[in-house]
């Protein structure tokens, strides 16, 4: 036998003796995963009950130095204390944490469904009202009676927050979470540069001709940034919640109306051409901002340095963004340089239910993992946080629009801007639907604004956006135009 | 302490009295499939737990609906062959495939390979302090974590503040949305050419300096050294690095950090398709179907180049 036929030998045994190994440990492996599907668990609400010495965590997106920072900073100095304080008190030993994060919403929420989806993550979880409905049928979360007990349904705050705010935090008709707030959107403007291009610093349009004809005033003063109307993927859902969406209920159509979503309709092509012309035909905005992948943060900085003249946002960037005292992009005279006023309709009467102006709203909530190992102290800890002590806490430094009545009460009554949201914009807000499939029909508005800025014809990208319509949700449910 | 034998193990003392002595088999090392199979056992446990198991969870994963939320997350359903026909039709998914192939080819197989060599060969009789200080300069971008480099880079091509534009004088030009593909190729070259300078440089070691020597003694010129004295006797290692480097470029998701697939998809490489497709549009099942699909391209990409190595030999 020579040296090479031995070698072959070996080799080809070697190969053989792979390949069986193999089969034994992939089958070995199929068996070791096969039950993981089991029958549905009930969740047992009274565990740990009685346990003195209780270990809690609560996630938000928010961070110390970052996005969210007020939110973050009460927990810190109020919430934890506060919390541990009380229970002490009871004789129970809390270890109570927050852990932050301050990314974009897309990037929390799959962090949120991972977390979830493998049993762990925080006990109380901060959310964007709108995933509670996806979150719900993947089987993440469950209704709060089912996590936290019966109890739960006669909780004092429920009586101080009306049915469409609890709304923000429900699926199905049951309550998943305790709603944070509602929020309203607005054109902010810059007085400065309003003033600067002869317009008044009172400011009212009343349809978007109106608009468009401020910002070709202000481009015409040589203002860099006319106006900023989020657009593109690389915004998220903020070119949806802030650009798109507030314009199509201008025109009178709904994303998803009586059981159907929209299509190729009249109102989206006149939306887009709203976004042709002002980052196409007449150059006034920048398009190029809208593709960057920082383009919000950088667009609420231009705005801050008094560089963009109008911008729709929703009260965040008033209390977040540009606050003078924690926000992202502090604005020193924000009180006094920024303007507010409400989204007109395309034109008078032209909005949904014939209104002359319109808005959109979300709300964030507050729900409880399922997975929890204290369902009872995970409760009493959202309770507290939705208590009046602890709002009114919160809003002293950095005021919001409260879920809670009582609070708001107290809240609105020396803040103008959320008092403006809350008494003029709440009234004539429309809400996105709850549904699993709208994140994918958000995306598809977004390419159709994307494309538009890109220079593709509006007729073409409102009809590629009617063929992704139909591929996520089927062509019997997208409504025809 | 007893001084039983260990039947299994064939020492002389154990040779006489006992009828059990094992049968040694005629391969080399006299142990049989039986007992070659139990040595190797545990590596093959690890192999199919953490390479053939995923790969068959992938496979079958790519077969159903499962979402990362809603319905279908908490019970997907089988529908066949149907991600992977969706994702072959799909005009995304070819557009995608050909940036990755651009991008291999550019940033990897040219920009990495030719650059590291070029190195390789300038460093190969510079100064010795030169020398290290540029290997080190090169290695660094190699070993710096990507999060920390790509924040350097967008530092570098910002549209506002960038440093390129205070360089070159082209304030306002945004080198990451007009010119994406090109921004992340030269990135990508940038971190990975370290490896093919080191990987070079060691092979170039191996070329023996007495036929250098004799070549340039008749009077060649560098080309006709490189081509016939250096490239044949470093063919091997010129494979070996292409075929690392094809890999790792094909499947790199750094470029995401620095463009985020965009603007409009135009620098959307597979690896990033996945992750949009996959985590942030919840398609786990389809982005299970596109994975296995560029495994395959992978193992293709593999088989090619075992095969030209080995024709070499």
């Amino acid at each position: 036998m020579t040296t090479t036929h031995t070698l072959e030998h070996d080799v080809t045994q070697h190969r053989k003796s792979l390949f069986v190994g193999s089969l034994v440990a992939l089958s070995l492996a199929l068996t070791a995963c096969g039950g993981t599907s089991g029958p549905e668990q009930t969740i047992d609400t009274t565990k740990n009950a009685e346990a003195t010495k209780v270990t809690l965590s609560f996630t938000s997106n928010a961070i110390l130095g970052g996005k969210n920072e007020a939110e973050a900073q009460w927990y810190q100095d109020y919430i934890i204390p506060e919390f541990t304080k009380q229970q002490k008190a009871k004789g129970i030993d809390v270890t109570l944490t927050f852990e932050p994060n301050g990314v974009d919403d897309e990037k929390y929420k799959t962090k949120l469904a991972l977390d979830l989806q493998s049993k762990s993550g925080a006990d109380v979880i901060g959310m964007d009202g709108i995933w509670v409905g996806e979150f719900a049928e993947a089987g993440y979360i469950k209704p709060l009676t089912d996590v936290a007990g019966a109890d739960v349904d006669s909780w004092e705050g429920w009586d101080q927050m009306s049915e469409a705010v609890q709304q923000a935090a429900a699926f199905d008709g049951k309550r998943y979470g305790i709603p944070q707030g509602a929020d309203g959107r607005v054109l902010y403007y810059n007085k400065t540069l309003f003033e600067k291009a002869g317009l008044p610093a009172d400011w009212a349009p009343a349809s978007w001709d109106d608009i468009l004809a401020a910002a070709r005033a202000l481009k015409a003063a040589g203002v860099s940034v006319p106006i900023q109307l989020n657009a593109g993927t690389a915004m998220g859902e903020a070119t949806t919640m802030q650009g798109l969406l507030p314009l199509l209920v201008g025109t009178g159509t709904k994303v998803w109306e009586d059981g159907k979503w929209m299509g190729n309709s009249q109102g989206l092509r006149d939306a887009l051409t709203l976004y042709k012309t002002i980052y196409v035909d007449e150059g006034l905005g920048d398009p190029v901002l809208q593709q960057e992948t920082a383009g919000r943060d950088k667009s609420f900085s231009e705005f801050a340095s008094s560089d963009v003249g109008i911008l729709i946002e929703s009260d965040y960037l008033w209390r977040s963004v540009i606050n003078p005292d924690s926000g992202t992009a502090p604005m020193p005279d924000r009180d006094s340089v920024v303007g507010y006023t409400k989204i007109p309709a395309q034109t008078p009467g032209s909005g949904v239910d014939g209104q002359d102006f319109v808005s959109m709203s979300g709300g964030a909530a507050r729900v409880l993992n399922p997975n929890t190992e204290f369902p009872q102290q995970a409760w009493e800890l959202l309770a507290f946080i939705n208590s009046k002590e602890a709002f009114q806490n919160r809003v002293a430094s950095s005021p919001i629009i409260t879920p809670r009545a009582d609070v708001n009460q107290i809240v609105l009554k020396d803040n103008p801007m959320l008092n403006f949201v809350a008494t003029e914009v709440l009234p004539i807000t429309a809400y996105r639907p709850g549904l699993a499939e709208y994140p994918e029909v958000s995306l598809a508005l977004q390419e159709a604004t994307a494309q538009v800025v890109a220079g593709t014809s509006v007729d073409d990208a409102a009809a590629a956006y009617q063929t992704a319509v139909e591929k996520i949700v089927g062509s019997e449910n997208v409504a025809s135009s | 302490m007893s001084q039983v034998a260990d039947p299994l193990v064939a020492t002389p003392g154990s040779r006489k009295g006992t009828g059990r002595r094992p049968v040694r088999h005629d391969d080399v090392a006299g142990l049989g499939k039986l007992r070659a199979g139990f040595f190797v056992a545990p590596a093959l446990a690890l192999v199919g737990l953490f390479l053939v198991f995923p790969a068959v969870w992938t496979a079958y994963l790519g077969m159903t609906n499962y979402k990362l939320t809603g319905l279908s997350a908490k019970a997907p359903d089988f529908v066949g062959l149907k991600n992977f026909t969706d994702t072959l039709t799909d005009p995304a998914f070819h557009e995608s495939l050909k940036l990755t192939l651009v991008f291999v080819l550019f940033s990897g197989i040219l920009g990495q390979s030719l650059l590291g060599f070029a190195a390789a060969w300038v460093l190969r009789t510079t100064n010795k302090v030169v020398k290290s200080l540029i290997e080190f300069l090169v290695l660094l971008a190699w070993i710096i974590p990507s999060s920390v480099v790509s924040f350097l880079w967008v530092a570098l091509l910002d549209r506002g503040d960038g440093t390129l534009n205070a360089i070159l004088g082209t304030q306002g030009t945004s080198w990451l949305t007009e010119y994406p593909m090109q921004s992340i190729i030269l990135f990508n070259i940038w971190i990975g050419t370290a490896f093919s300078m080191l990987l070079f440089s060691s092979a170039l070691a191996s070329v023996p300096p007495s036929q250098m020597e004799s070549a340039r003694m008749v009077g060649a010129n560098t080309w006709q050294v490189l081509r016939d004295i250096v490239l044949p006797h470093i063919r091997g290692h010129i494979l070996t690095n292409t075929l690392l480097i094809t890999l790792w470029t094909f499947n790199t998701f750094t470029p995401y950090l620095l463009t985020a697939g965009g603007p409009n998809h135009r620098s959307e490489i597979l690896p990033v398709y996945i992750y949009k497709v996959a985590i942030a549009g919840g398609h786990l099942g389809v982005g299970a179907a596109i994975s296995l699909i560029m495994l395959l391209i992978n193992l293709v990409i593999a088989a090619v180049y075992l095969r030209v190595l080995r024709e070499r030999k």
